[in-house]
C-alpha cells in the first residue's frame, strides 16, 4: 500500500505518525528488557514513560523533518540542497514549519518564549492567590510545590534564556552584516527542541504524583525519591539545555566567522560582544546540568544511589556534590539570563540618547571578565549547606568582586545618558528602569555575598525578592526593551507608543510594590518555597498579592499592544530610530537575504554627534575605505557639534 | 549661566543620601535579636545599608537628572548629543573605588564570620535530628543519658554548639531572631553555634524544601533562665521517650524493620512495663512528638492536626477494612497499621499518593517504637 505522500513529507501528519511509532519502540523496548531482566510486573507504566520520554521527542524532531538533510547524507542518498524557497515567512502558518531562515526562527522563537512567560506568569498568580492569607487555601501543599518549580522552570528554561536566543537570531545576523546565521538547519533544530522541552514540564501535572515539586533546583534526594513527574523536569531540561548549546555554538561560529568585512571585533555592537560571551558561557556551563539532571534520572529511575548518603546503612552518596554540579551551571546562568541584556541596553541608551556608548572597550572587556569571574562563584549558593566551612571565604571574596565588571557597566551607561539627546519612548523608559532595579538587584547582590548576612537570609523571602530584582527588574525590563527596539525591524508595524509607557508604568510600579516588600519579610524570617506561613506575615502578603495581580494585568497592555500594532500598526520605516548599526540600513522587516550587496563596515557602530559618521555602507571594501574614513572610531571627533 | 549640571546634581545626590540613610537604619528590618550571633549579624547589615544607599542615590540621581535636563526638547529630534566616547581616568576610578569598598565589606564580613562560628568555652552539645516533617532536640547527660524534646530549650547565656542531621532529604535549621541556619544533610553532621541572649519563645523552622510538608515543618525555641533550663532538664525523664530519631543505625540493614536497631532505646522503654497501656502511651508520645506524624496527620486523640495526609480520625479503621488492604496489608488492624507505618506504598488509599509519607521508618524507628505506635493507633482507632 503506497504510503499517502502528507505522511511521507516532513511536517505535522509526519511528526504525529512518527510519534506513535516512538511510543511503540519506547513500550517495545522497556517491556522487552523487562521481559529479559525477569522483572515484574513486566508492563511497567513508569518504566515505559520515563522511556517515552526520551523517545517519543527524538521521534518528534525526525518526523517534523529537523534533520531529513542529515538522514539524506547519512544513507548516501542524494541530499536536497538547499534552495531556499521556504526563507521567509508568508503567512503565519510558515511560523508552524520546520524553517532555516533565521528571522523565521528568530521569531518563532520570540513568540514561543513569550507564551511560555504567559504561562509562567499565570502560575505566579496561583502561588500569590495561594498566599494572600495564611492557612491553607485552594491549593493542596503538593500541588503548591509542584506550581512554583514549574513557575521557575518555565520562566528560566522556556522564557528568559530561549527569548534571548530569539531575539539574537533575528538580529545578530544582520548586526554583524551576514545573511544568515553559520548553520541553519542546526538552528531550526534548537529551535524546535524547545517547545518540546515547555510542553514537557507542563505535561508533568497530567504525571501521577503531579508534577515535579522540588524547587527548579531539584535538590537531592528530595528529587530522587519524588513521583514520575519530576522525571519529565530531568528530560524536559536535557531538551531546553540541548537547544541552548547549540544555538550558543552557532552563535559563536556566526561571530567569529561571519563579520562583513571591515567588521573587526571592537567594531562589533556590544549586542553582538554581549552574545558573544554569553555563547562562550552556555557551551562551558549548560553540560553540568545536563550532568546533574541524568544523575537524578539514574538516581530514580535505576537506583544508581549517587545520592542516598545513609552511609551507615551500606550507601555512601553524595548529598553536596549534587549542588556542586548543579550550581556549577546554574550560577553561570544567571549571567547566560543577564548578559544578553546588558547588550540590549547598550544598544537602547546610546541610540536613545544619542552618543557613543562611553567607554566601549571596558564595556566588551568587562563582558569577557564577568564570563570568566562567572565560574568561580558558584558555591556562595551554598554557605549554608554544610560543604567544608572554607570554600565559602573565597566564593565571598570573588562574588563580591563580579560587581566590579557589573559597576562598570552601569556607569558607563550612566556616563552615556549624560549630556545626551534623550528620546524617552517605550524602549528607553524599560533601559531606564532597568538601571534602577537591576542596581538594587546588584546591591542586594553584594549583601548577599557577605557570609554572615548570607546565612541569615539565605531560603527565606530575602532571596526571593532579589532573584525578581535580577530576573524580573533586570531581565525581563531589557527583554521588554528589546522587543519594543526591534519590533519594528522584526514586523515592519510601528508598536503603540502610548500603550508601551503604560504597560512600562504599570509594570515599573507594580513590580516593585510587589518585590519591594519581600525583602522585608524575608528578614524577618518568612521562609520561601511554602505553601502556609506564619499569622505576622499575613499583612504584607495580602499588599504582595494584591500588587502581583495588577503586574499580572499590566502583562494584558503588552500583548494587546503587540498583536494590535503587529496586525495592524502603522508601516515602520527602515530606521525609525535613526541607528547607526546594520540591521537598520535595511527596510523593515528586512529583505529575505537581509543585504541586496555586502555591507562594508568603516567605523565603529555608535559614533552619534560625530558629523558625517557612518557604521557601514553598502559598497565593496575598497571604494568603502576611501569614501568614508572621516567616521572611523580612530579619527578625533570634531568638537564643533557640541558648542 | 545657571550653575554646572555636575555642581548641581552633587548637591541633590548629597542630600538624598542624607535623607536615605536614615530612612533605612529606622525601617525595623529584624525579628527582635535574641543571640550575640544576631547583633553582629545586624551591624553589618547596618554597615552594608550605609555602603549601599549613596551607591543607589548615584544611580538614580544620574538617572533621574539626565532624565530632567537632557530629555529630548521640541525641535531637537534631529540633534545628537556630543560625542564622548570615554574617560580612562573616570573609569579607572569607578573600577578602583568599588573595588576598595568591596575589599572592606569583605574584610569586616570575615571578622564577623570568624566572631559568630568561633567555639566558645563551656558550649553545650545539642544534637538536632530533623525528618519529614519534625524536629527532635536531644541533650546528651553527664550520666550517659539523653533527654529529647520536640522543642528547643535554651539557657539564657549558655553557649550552644548543635550538632544537626537528617534522616531523609536535605532539611534546614533556623531561628530569625537567632540569625543562624545550617542545612541538616543526609550522610553528614552539620554545625552550629548560637548564644542566646535573651528571653522568649521563638520560631524554629525548616527552610530547606523538603516535601509536601515542608511549610508546617515548624518547631519552637524557649530561651529560659539557666535556672529554669537545669529545672526542666531536670524534670525529663531521661530515656523514657526513646530518641526517635536516632540516625538509622550502623548495622541496619535495609528492609529488615529494626533489625539491628540500638538496644539501649528500646531496652528502657520496655523496662518498666510490658503491658499494652504502657507501650500505648509512648506511641502516643511518639506520634505527638518526634516521629513527626502529627505533622501530617489528624488524630484527635493525639492533639494532631496535620492535613497533608489522610485524617487518621476519620480513615484508620475504614481504610483498612477495604478488600485490597485486606489483601495486601494483612486483615487484621494490627498488621493493617503496621504495614502502612513500615511499608507505606505497599496500599495507597484512594485520594493519596506515593512519595510524601517517609517510606523508611522500618530503618528509622525502633522496632519497639514501631509496636508502640501500632498499639496506641490499634486503641485509638474510630
Amino acid at each position: 500500500m503506497p504510503i499517502p505522500a502528507k505522511l511521507r513529507a516532513p511536517g505535522w501528519y509526519r511528526a504525529a505518525l512518527f510519534d506513535l511509532i516512538g511510543f511503540g519502540f519506547a513500550f517495545g523496548l522497556t517491556v522487552l528488557i523487562r521481559w529479559l531482566m525477569h522483572e515484574h510486573p513486566v508492563l511497567d507504566g513508569n518504566a515505559i514513560t520515563i522511556v517515552a520520554l526520551i523517545a517519543v521527542p527524538l521521534f518528534f524532531l525526525a518526523g517534523m523533518g529537523t534533520a531529513d538533510y542529515w538522514f539524506y547524507w547519512a544513507a548516501g542518498k542524494p541530499s536536497r540542497a538547499e534552495d531556499h524557497s521556504s526563507h521567509g515567512a508568508h503567512s503565519w502558518r510558515d511560523y508552524f514549519r520546520v524553517n532555516t531562515d533565521h528571522k523565521v526562527i528568530g521569531i518563532q522563537y520570540t513568540v514561543t518564549s513569550f507564551f511560555f512567560l504567559l504561562v509562567g506568569g499565570l502560575l505566579a498568580m496561583l502561588i500569590r492567590a495561594q498566599l494572600a492569607k495564611p492557612g491553607m487555601q485552594f491549593l493542596t501543599p503538593e500541588q503548591y510545590n509542584g506550581v512554583f518549580s514549574v513557575h521557575a522552570t518555565l520562566l528560566i528554561f522556556l522564557f528568559v534564556i530561549p527569548v534571548f536566543a530569539g531575539l539574537a537570531n533575528f538580529v545578530l545576523p544582520l548586526m554583524i552584516g551576514a545573511p544568515d546565521m553559520a548553520f541553519p538547519r542546526l538552528n531550526a533544530l534548537s529551535y524546535w527542541l524547545l517547545p518540546l522541552a515547555g510542553l514537557m514540564m507542563l505535561m508533568s501535572f497530567l504525571a501521577p504524583g503531579g508534577s515535579f515539586a522540588s524547587g527548579w533546583t531539584a535538590y537531592a534526594p528530595l528529587s530522587t525519591t519524588m513521583p514520575l513527574g519530576q522525571l519529565f523536569f530531568s528530560v524536559g531540561v536535557q531538551l531546553a539545555g540541548a537547544s541552548s548549546i547549540a544555538t550558543a555554538l552557532n552563535f559563536l561560529v556566526t561571530i567569529i566567522t561571519m563579520r562583513a568585512p571591515g567588521m573587526s571585533f571592537f567594531r562589533l555592537p556590544l549586542l553582538v560582544w554581549a552574545n558573544f560571551s554569553t555563547s562562550l558561557l552556555v557551551v562551558i556551563a549548560t553540560p553540568f546540568i545536563a550532568a546533574s539532571q541524568f544523575f537524578v534520572l539514574l538516581d530514580s529511575a535505576l537506583h544508581f544511589h549517587f545520592f542516598d548518603a545513609f552511609v551507615g546503612a551500606g550507601r555512601d552518596g553524595n548529598v553536596i556534590m549534587y549542588q556542586h554540579v548543579f550550581w556549577f551551571y546554574s550560577h553561570p546562568a544567571v549571567y547566560i539570563m543577564m548578559l544578553p541584556g546588558f547588550g540590549i541596553i547598550s544598544e537602547v541608551i546610546a541610540v536613545k540618547s544619542r552618543k557613543p556608548i562611553f567607554g566601549y572597550r571596558m564595556m566588551a572587556f568587562s563582558l569577557l571578565a564577568i564570563v570568566v569571574l562567572g565560574f568561580t562563584v558558584w558555591a556562595h549558593h551554598m554557605f549554608v549547606s554544610g560543604m567544608s566551612p572554607w570554600i565559602r571565604i573565597p566564593m565571598m571574596i570573588t562574588t563580591a568582586i563580579i560587581a566590579i565588571p557589573t559597576g562598570i557597566k552601569i556607569f558607563s551607561w550612566l556616563a552615556t545618558l549624560w549630556r545626551g539627546v534623550l528620546h524617552l519612548d517605550t524602549p528607553m523608559l524599560f533601559a531606564l528602569g532597568f538601571l534602577t532595579m537591576f542596581t538594587l538587584g546588584g546591591i542586594s547582590g553584594v549583601m548577599l555575598a557577605m557570609i554572615p548576612f548570607d546565612i541569615h537570609v539565605s531560603q527565606t523571602y530575602f532571596i526571593v525578592a532579589h532573584i525578581h530584582y535580577v530576573l524580573f527588574g533586570g531581565s525581563l525590563f531589557t527583554i521588554f526593551a528589546g522587543v519594543y527596539y526591534w519590533f519594528p525591524k522584526m514586523t515592519g508595524r510601528m508598536f503603540d507608543d502610548r500603550l508601551g509607557k503604560w504597560h512600562f508604568w504599570m509594570t515599573f510600579i507594580f513590580f516593585n510594590l510587589t518585590f519591594g516588600p519581600m525583602h522585608l519579610i524575608g528578614i524577618q524570617g518568612m521562609p520561601r518555597r511554602v505553601a502556609e506561613y506564619a499569622s505576622k506575615f499575613a499583612a504584607w502578603n495580602l499588599f504582595i498579592s494584591f500588587s502581583a495581580f495588577i503586574l499580572g494585568l499590566s502583562t494584558l497592555i503588552f500583548v494587546y499592544n503587540i498583536v494590535a500594532s503587529w496586525r495592524g500598526g502603522p508601516r515602520a520605516a527602515a530606521n525609525p530610530w535613526r541607528g547607526l548599526t546594520l540591521e537598520w540600513q535595511v527596510s523593515s522587516p528586512p529583505p529575505i537575504f537581509n543585504f541586496d550587496a555586502v555591507p562594508t563596515v568603516v567605523g565603529g557602530p555608535y559614533e552619534y554627534g560625530v558629523p558625517g559618521a557612518v557604521h557601514g555602507i553598502f559598497k565593496p571594501p575598497v571604494e568603502a575605505e576611501q569614501a568614508v574614513a572621516a567616521g572611523s572610531f580612530t579619527t578625533p571627533p570634531s568638537q564643533k557639534s557640541h558648542e | 549661566m545657571r550653575k554646572h549640571p555636575l555642581v548641581q546634581m552633587l548637591v541633590i545626590g548629597a542630600i538624598a543620601v542624607a535623607i536615605g540613610i536614615p530612612i533605612a537604619l529606622i525601617i525595623p528590618w529584624f525579628p527582635s535579636e535574641g543571640a550575640i550571633q544576631a547583633g553582629n549579624v545586624r551591624t553589618l547589615y547596618d554597615v552594608l545599608l550605609i555602603a549601599s544607599v549613596p551607591i543607589f542615590v548615584l544611580v538614580e540621581t544620574v538617572v533621574l537628572f539626565s532624565v530632567w535636563k537632557f530629555r529630548m526638547r521640541p525641535g531637537e529630534e534631529e540633534k545628537d548629543g556630543p560625542p564622548i566616547h570615554g574617560h580612562t581616568r573616570l573609569e579607572v576610578l569607578w573600577t578602583a573605588l568599588p573595588a576598595v569598598l568591596i575589599v572592606s565589606l569583605c574584610t569586616y564580613a570575615y571578622t564577623v564570620l570568624r566572631s559568630n562560628e568561633a567555639s566558645k568555652r563551656g558550649a553545650m552539645t545539642v544534637n538536632v535530628t530533623e525528618r519529614q516533617f519534625a524536629f527532635e532536640f536531644s541533650y546528651p547527660q553527664a550520666n550517659g543519658k539523653t533527654v529529647v524534646s520536640p522543642v528547643l530549650y535554651m539557657a539564657k547565656g549558655q553557649p550552644v554548639v548543635f550538632r544537626i542531621r537528617s534522616l531523609d532529604v536535605i532539611h534546614s535549621f533556623f531561628v530569625p531572631n537567632f540569625s543562624e541556619k545550617i542545612d541538616a544533610v543526609p550522610g553528614i553532621t552539620t554545625t552550629l553555634r548560637v548564644t542566646p541572649t535573651r528571653l522568649g519563645t521563638y520560631p524554629a523552622e525548616c527552610t530547606e524544601l523538603c516535601g509536601a510538608g515542608h511549610s508546617l515543618m515548624r518547631s519552637e525555641v524557649r530561651v529560659v533562665t539557666p535556672s529554669a533550663f537545669q529545672t526542666w532538664l531536670a524534670a525529663q525523664p531521661a530515656n523514657a521517650a526513646p530518641p526517635i530519631g536516632v540516625p538509622p543505625p550502623a548495622a541496619a540493614q535495609p528492609g529488615v524493620p529494626g533489625a539491628a536497631a540500638p538496644a539501649a532505646g528500646a531496652a528502657s522503654t520496655g523496662a518498666g512495663s510490658s503491658a499494652s497501656g504502657s507501650s500505648s502511651a509512648a506511641g502516643k508520645t511518639l506520634f505527638a512528638g518526634s516521629a513527626g506524624c502529627s505533622s501530617c496527620h489528624t488524630l484527635a486523640a493525639a492533639g494532631a492536626t496535620g492535613t497533608v495526609g489522610p485524617n487518621l480520625d476519620v480513615r484508620l479503621r475504614s481504610d483498612c477494612q477495604s478488600a485490597a488492604s485486606k489483601r495486601i496489608r494483612g486483615s487484621s488492624l494490627n498488621q493493617c497499621i503496621f504495614t502502612a507505618i513500615t511499608k507505606p506504598y505497599a496500599y495507597l488509599p484512594p485520594g493519596y499518593r506515593a512519595g510524601i509519607m517517609p517510606p523508611n521508618f522500618a530503618q528509622t524507628l525502633t522496632s519497639t517504637q514501631i509496636q508502640s505506635l501500632v498499639s496506641f493507633l490499634t486503641g485509638v482507632a474510630k
